[in-house]
C-alpha cells in the first residue's frame, strides 16, 4: 500500500515539524540594562512571544563588552540586548554580529540603526550626557550654575568637577567624542585642557559623578540624564543641566550574535525588541527612546531630551576610539597626581 | 653458609624496599601537586606567554591598486609596506597596536581626497589580513573596489604576532610607570606605620599588666573579617568631601595616598599584631634581670633585649604587610581617587579597555615585587634559632601604673580607630540619604534594585565560602599530610612544598587574570568550569592554599613519628592510622583552616573579580560593583552582612572547637591504653 506510506510519512513529518514548532526556544541574552530592568523586560516579551524563554546575563557595559570580546571564538550568547551601540561597533569590526533587518526597521528614527543594510544592530533608547548640579553645596560655596559645557572651565568650579574617566567609562568616553565632534578637534582638546584643571576626579563609572553630586561629594557631576532623575525623585538636592552646545548620546541596543543555534528565536526577540510596544516599555526609565512619538515625558527631566542630542557619528567614534584614547590618556593622566 | 654465598653471583645492590603504603601515599602526593600545577603553575604560565602576545600592523598583508581619473585604468599592485616607506605615513611606533588598533588606508596615498573621482582596490596578500570597510569586517585575498568617499572608510586592522613590544608600550607610558613607583611607596609607608602601630599594640598586651587584654584582642582581629573595600567605604563618610570629621584633614584629601595609607592600617593590622604578638610572647626573664643588675636603662634594654628577641617576628610581619599592601586592588579602587596604583592597573586595563595583554603585563609587573618579598622572607626564617632555651625563664610583666595607664591609652586609641571604621559603616548603611535625610531606613538593604548582584550575591558568597572551607581543608591536609609523612622520595616532596608555598607570592588579580587566560579557551578540556561555582572554587582554594597549608604542616609536625613507626610494625594501612590518630588529633587544626578559608573566601575581591558570572556573582564584587556605581550606602550596608556573617562563623567555630577540645581530651585517655597493645 504506497499511498498509504506516503501518507504515513508525511503524517510523521509534520508531526516533528509541528513539534519543533512548539518546543520552547531559549535564548541567552546578553545585557547591560540597569538590574531593576531585568523582570520587566523579560515579563513584557515573554508575554508577547510565550514559546521563548529569556535567560539573562547581565553586567556593567565594561565588563559585558570585555565578556563578548573574550568569548569571541565560542560565543554564549544568543543575542544582546541592551548594550552600548558602541560596544556592539566593536563587535560588528570582528565579525561577531549577524547582520539583520528587523521587521519595521524602517520606523525607526534612522540615528538609532546601523547604517549598513542590512544593519548589524538597531537601537532601543539613548542615554543623553548632562550635568547633574548640587545646588546645596553650590549655594555654600557661592557658585551660580554653568548652563554651557564651555561654562565648566571657569576658574569658580576649581575642584568641584568630577566626570567619568573615558577609558574605562562608556559615558566618559561619549563625552570626549562628542566635545572633539561638535567643537572640532583642535579647539575640543584645548577645552579639554581647561577642563582638566578644574576636575577633581575621573572616575571609573558615567553614573558615578551624577550621585558623587547627589550627596555633595562634588558639586557638578558630568554623567547623564538617567541618574540624575532618579537621585532627584530620592531627595538629592540637584538640578540636570544639559549644556547649550548640545550633549553626546549613546544608543542602547540590540544584536543577534552570528552563529547562533536559535536563529529564528533571535530574530523574533530583535523584532519586537524594536516594537512600538516594547519602546513603550523603555520610555518608563528612558526619556529618548528610538521609535518616534513614542516618548512621553520622564519625572525630573525637560520634555525636549531629544533636542538636545548632537548628531553622533558612531562608526567615527568607534574608529578613532584608541586614537583618542590614546592622546587623552598621554594629556590627563599622566597629569592626574594628587595635589596632597 | 658463607662459603655457599661464595659461589653465588653479586646480587642487586640492597635497597630499601617500598611498600605499598608508601606507593599509594606517594599517588596522592602526586594527584594534590597535579592539581597545584594545574591550578597554580600552567596558569601562571600562559599568563607570561600572553604579555608577549602582541598585535602589529604588518603592512607587507595588504595590497592596493588605484585607478585614474576616469575610474578605470588600474595601477599595478603597491604593498601598504612599499607606500609606507615611499611617503612615511606612519612612523614605526604607529604599527604597533593593541587588540583595538585600526591604521586609515586612505593616509599611504598622499593626494588622497574624499571627493576625487579615483577608485580604489584592496586585498589581503594572506588569509590572514583582514580591514574594516566601515564597521564590516573583510577577510581575504579577493580584490574590493571601493569609491574614494568609501575608501576613506576603509581601516586596516593589526594581526597577532609575538615580541617584548608591550612591555615598551608599557614602559614609554608615563601613568603605568608611575603606578610602580606610588605601589612601592605605598607599600612602604603602610608597613611602616603598620608595624610600629602593631609592636605598640602586641608590647602594650604582652609586657603590661593593663585591664581589658582579652577585648582589646578582640577588637584587633576584627579587620579580618572585613573585605578591604569596606575601610574605603568607611573613610569615604568619615573624611570625604561630607565626611564627619573632614576638617581634621585642613583641606587635605582623603581621596588619593592618605586614604590608601591609613585604610592599609587598617586592614593589615591585624596580620603584622599576630605575628609580632607571637615573637614577643616569649622572652626570658633572665635577660631583663642581667640588663637591671648591668644598670641599663629602660630605653636601653628596650633597644638590646626586647627588639632583637622579636626580630624575626618583626621581619616577617614587614613581609607580609608589604606584600598585602601592594596586591590589594578593593581599597585603592575605592579610596585612592587618581593615584595609580598597580593592582588597580590591571582591573582598569582588563574592564576598562579590554586590553588582556597589557593588564598581563602590569601581572607580570606585580609579580616581581611580591616574589621578591616572599624570597627575602622565606631566607631570614630559615635562619631563625630557637630563642628559648630549656633553662629559660618565661618573663612576667610587673604592674607599673604609669606605664600600664599609657598602655591602655595607646590600645584604647586603636580600638576606637577600628571601632570607628566598622560603626562609621554600619550607621552609613542605615541612613536613608546621607548627608541631606539622615533619617534611619532600610532602603540601602534592597539590594535587589542595584547593580551589583542583589541578595543572591551574598548567598553566592556563603555558598563558595562553604565549598572553599570544607574542599580546602580536604586537600590541603591530604597534601601536608602526605608530604609530611612519606619517607624518602626528596625531590618529589620538595617539589610539593614548594608549589604549596607559591600561592603565597602570587597576588589575587594576577591568580585571577591568569585564569581567564587558561580556562576560558575553548581548547581546554577544562573550558567547562570557566563561569561556574567550580572555578571560583578553585581559585579561592588556590589563592588561600599556602597559609592553610603551613597551619596543617604545623600541626602534623606536632605529631610524633612513632605512631606510624608502630603502625607499619603492626602492619596497620597507613589510612587507618590517619582517621583513627592522625585526623582526630589534628581537628582542632583542620577547623582552624576551615575557618581561615571560609572568611577569607567571604572576603575576597581580587581573586574572583574577573571569574564570577552572572548566577555567581558574589557579596564582595557586589560591594565593589555598587560602589563604582555610586551606590555607597548599599555597598557599606552589604560589608557589613559579610562582616556579621563572619562573626557568626567565628562564634560557631568557637563552640565546635571548644566540644571537640573536650572529646580529643576524651580520647587521649582511651588512646593511651589502647595503642600501646
Amino acid at each position: 500500500m504506497p499511498f498509504s506510506k506516503a501518507f504515513l510519512g508525511a503524517a510523521t513529518a509534520f508531526l516533528l515539524a509541528s513539534t519543533a514548532a512548539y518546543a520552547e526556544a531559549e535564548l541567552t541574552v546578553y545585557t547591560s540594562v540597569e538590574a531593576v530592568d531585568l523582570d520587566r523586560y523579560k515579563e513584557t516579551f515573554e508575554k508577547a512571544h510565550p514559546d521563548i524563554k529569556i535567560n539573562w546575563v547581565r553586567d556593567s557595559t565594561g565588563v559585558m563588552t570585555a565578556k563578548l570580546l573574550a568569548e569571541k571564538d565560542n560565543p554564549q550568547a544568543d543575542v544582546v540586548w541592551g548594550v552600548a551601540a558602541t560596544s556592539l561597533l566593536l563587535l560588528k569590526s570582528e565579525g561577531m554580529l549577524e547582520p539583520y533587518a528587523p521587521k519595521n526597521v524602517e520606523a525607526l528614527d534612522p540615528r538609532f540603526v546601523d547604517g549598513d543594510k542590512p544593519p548589524s544592530w538597531v537601537g532601543m533608547d539613548a542615554y543623553v550626557a548632562a550635568l547633574c548640579y548640587n545646588t546645596v553645596e553650590a549655594e555654600k560655596l557661592g557658585l551660580t550654575p554653568p548652563t554651557s559645557w564651555k561654562d565648566l572651565t571657569k576658574p569658580e568650579y576649581k575642584g568641584h568637577v568630577v566626570m567619568p574617566n573615558p577609558n574605562s567609562s562608556g559615558t566618559g568616553f561619549l563625552d570626549v567624542s562628542a566635545w572633539l565632534q561638535t567643537f572640532g578637534e583642535e579647539e575640543a582638546w584645548s577645552f579639554m585642557d581647561a577642563l582638566h584643571e578644574n576636575i577633581a576626579a575621573y572616575t571609573h563609572s558615567g553614573s558615578k559623578p551624577c550621585k558623587m553630586a547627589a550627596s555633595g561629594e562634588t558639586v557638578i557631576g558630568v554623567s547623564f540624564e538617567f541618574p540624575g532623575a532618579k537621585a532627584k525623585t530620592s531627595g538629592a538636592p540637584i538640578d540636570i543641566i544639559f549644556p547649550a552646545e548640545g550633549s553626546g548620546w549613546e544608543a542602547e541596543a540590540t544584536a543577534i550574535i552570528a552563529g547562533t543555534a536559535n536563529l529564528e528565536a533571535a530574530k523574533t526577540l530583535v523584532d519586537w525588541s524594536i516594537s512600538k510596544e516594547a519602546n513603550e516599555m523603555y520610555n518608563v526609565g528612558y526619556a529618548v527612546v528610538a521609535y518616534p512619538g513614542v516618548a512621553k515625558p520622564i519625572e525630573n527631566l525637560p520634555d525636549d531630551v531629544a533636542e538636545k542630542m548632537i548628531e553622533n557619528d558612531f562608526e567615527w567614534a568607534a574608529n578613532n576610539r584608541a586614537r583618542i584614547l590614546k592622546e587623552w590618556q598621554k594629556r590627563y593622566d599622566a597629569k592626574s597626581e594628587p595635589k596632597s | 653458609m658463607t662459603l655457599a654465598v661464595d659461589f653465588l653471583p653479586p646480587g642487586r645492590a640492597l635497597r630499601q624496599q617500598i611498600s605499598d603504603d608508601d606507593r599509594l601515599k606517594r599517588a596522592v602526593m602526586f594527584v594534590v601537586g597535579i592539581y597545584l600545577v594545574i591550578a597554580l603553575a600552567i596558569p601562571l604560565f600562559v599568563m607570561l606567554s600572553k604579555s608577549l602576545s602582541t598585535y602589529t600592523f604588518d603592512l607587507h598583508q595588504f595590497e592596493f591598486q588605484v585607478s585614474d581619473e576616469s575610474g578605470g585604468g588600474w595601477s599595478d599592485p603597491v604593498t601598504a609596506a612599499a607606500l609606507n616607506t615611499a611617503i612615511a605615513a606612519f612612523p614605526e611606533s604607529d604599527l604597533e597596536a593593541g587588540a583595538d588598533g585600526r591604521l586609515q588606508a586612505a593616509k599611504l596615498f598622499a593626494d588622497f581626497s574624499f571627493r576625487s573621482p579615483v577608485r580604489y582596490r584592496i586585498r589581503g596578500t594572506s588569509e590572514e589580513a583582514h580591514f574594516l570597510a566601515g564597521s564590516q569586517l573583510v577577510r581575504g585575498t579577493e580584490w574590493k573596489e571601493y569609491d574614494s568617499n568609501h575608501f576613506r572608510r576603509v581601516m586596516l586592522r593589526p594581526s597577532r604576532s609575538v615580541g617584548l613590544s608591550n612591555f615598551t608600550e608599557y614602559f614609554s607610558t608615563p601613568s603605568l610607570v608611575r603606578s610602580i613607583k606610588n605601589s612601592v611607596m605605598i607599600a612602604l609607608i603602610s608597613t611602616a606605620v603598620t608595624l610600629t602601630v602593631a609592636f605598640g599594640l602586641a608590647y602594650a598586651l604582652n609586657r603590661s599588666r593593663m585591664r581589658g587584654k582579652g577585648a582589646f584582642k578582640l577588637i584587633v582581629t576584627i579587620p579580618i573579617l572585613v573585605p578591604s573595600l569596606l575601610p574605603g567605604i568607611a573613610l569615604v563618610y568619615l573624611f570625604g568631601n561630607q565626611g564627619v570629621f573632614k576638617d581634621l584633614l585642613l583641606g587635605h584629601s582623603i581621596y588619593g595616598p592618605l586614604g590608601i595609607v591609613v585604610g592599609s592600617v587598617f586592614f593589615t593590622l591585624p596580620h603584622a599584631f599576630l605575628i609580632i604578638s607571637t615573637a614577643l610572647s616569649v622572652a626570658d626573664a633572665r635577660h631583663y634581670e642581667a640588663a637591671t643588675s648591668l644598670r641599663a636603662s629602660r630605653w636601653r634594654t628596650f633597644w638590646t633585649v626586647t627588639v632583637p628577641g622579636a626580630r624575626y617576628g618583626l621581619i616577617s610581619a614587614a613581609f607580609v604587610v608589604f606584600t598585602l599592601v601592594i596586591t590589594d586592588f578593593g581599597l585603592p579602587k575605592v579610596i585612592g581617587g587618581q593615584y595609580g596604583m598597580l593592582a588597580v592597573d590591571i582591573y582598569k586595563q582588563v574592564i576598562g579597555q579590554q586590553n588582556f595583554e597589557m593588564g598581563a603585563v602590569v601581572s607580570v609587573i606585580l609579580l616581581i615585587p611580591a616574589f621578591l618579598a616572599f624570597a627575602v622572607d622565606r631566607m631570614t626564617q630559615r635562619r631563625q634559632v630557637a630563642l628559648l632555651s630549656a633553662r629559660a625563664v618565661p618573663f612576667e610583666p610587673k604592674p607599673r601604673r604609669g606605664f600600664d595607664a599609657a598602655c591602655f591609652a595607646f590600645c584604647s586609641l586603636v580600638a576606637i580607630f577600628v571601632l570607628g571604621m566598622i560603626g562609621m559603616c554600619q550607621v552609613a548603611a542605615l541612613v536613608k540619604f546621607w548627608p541631606y535625610d539622615l533619617s534611619l531606613s532600610l532602603r540601602n538593604y534592597a539590594f535587589d534594585l542595584m547593580d551589583g548582584g542583589g541578595w543572591d550575591a551574598y548567598y553566592n558568597s556563603i555558598r563558595l565560602a562553604l565549598m572553599t572551607a570544607v574542599i580546602g581543608s580536604l586537600i590541603v591536609f591530604t597534601g601536608a599530610y602526605m608530604v609530611e609523612k612519606t619517607k624518602g622520595f626528596g625531590l618529589g616532596r620538595g617539589a610539593f612544598h614548594m608549589l604549596a608555598m607559591l600561592p603565597m607570592a602570587v597576588p589575587g588579580m594576577v591568580l585571577g587574570l591568569a585564569y581567564i587566560f587558561f580556562f576560558n579557551n575553548p581548547g581546554n578540556p577544562l573550558h567547562g568550569i570557566y563561569g561556574t561555582m567550580a572555578i571560583l572554587v578553585l581559585c579561592t582554594v588556590t589563592h588561600f592554599y599556602t597559609v592553610a597549608h603551613l597551619t596543617a604542616l604545623t600541626a602534623l609536625k606536632q605529631l610524633d613519628p612513632e605512631f606510624e613507626a608502630v603502625a607499619d610494625s603492626l602492619k596497620i594501612p597507613f589510612y587507618k592510622l590517619f582517621f583513627r590518630v592522625t585526623l582526630p588529633v589534628c581537628l582542632p587544626a583542620l577547623l582552624e583552616i576551615a575557618i581561615y578559608l571560609f572568611v577569607n573566601a567571604m572576603t575576597t575581591v581580587s581573586a574572583v573579580v574577573f571569574l564570577y558570572a552572572t548566577d555567581t556573582k558574589l557579596a564582595s564584587v557586589a560591594i565593589l560593583n555598587m560602589d563604582d556605581a555610586g551606590d555607597i550606602a548599599p555597598a557599606a550596608a552589604m560589608g557589613m552582612m559579610i562582616f556579621y556573617t563572619n562573626v557568626a562563623a567565628k562564634l560557631l567555630h568557637a563552640v565546635v572547637a571548644r566540644l571537640l577540645l573536650a572529646r580529643t581530651q576524651g580520647w587521649r585517655q582511651v588512646a593511651q591504653t589502647a595503642v600501646p597493645a
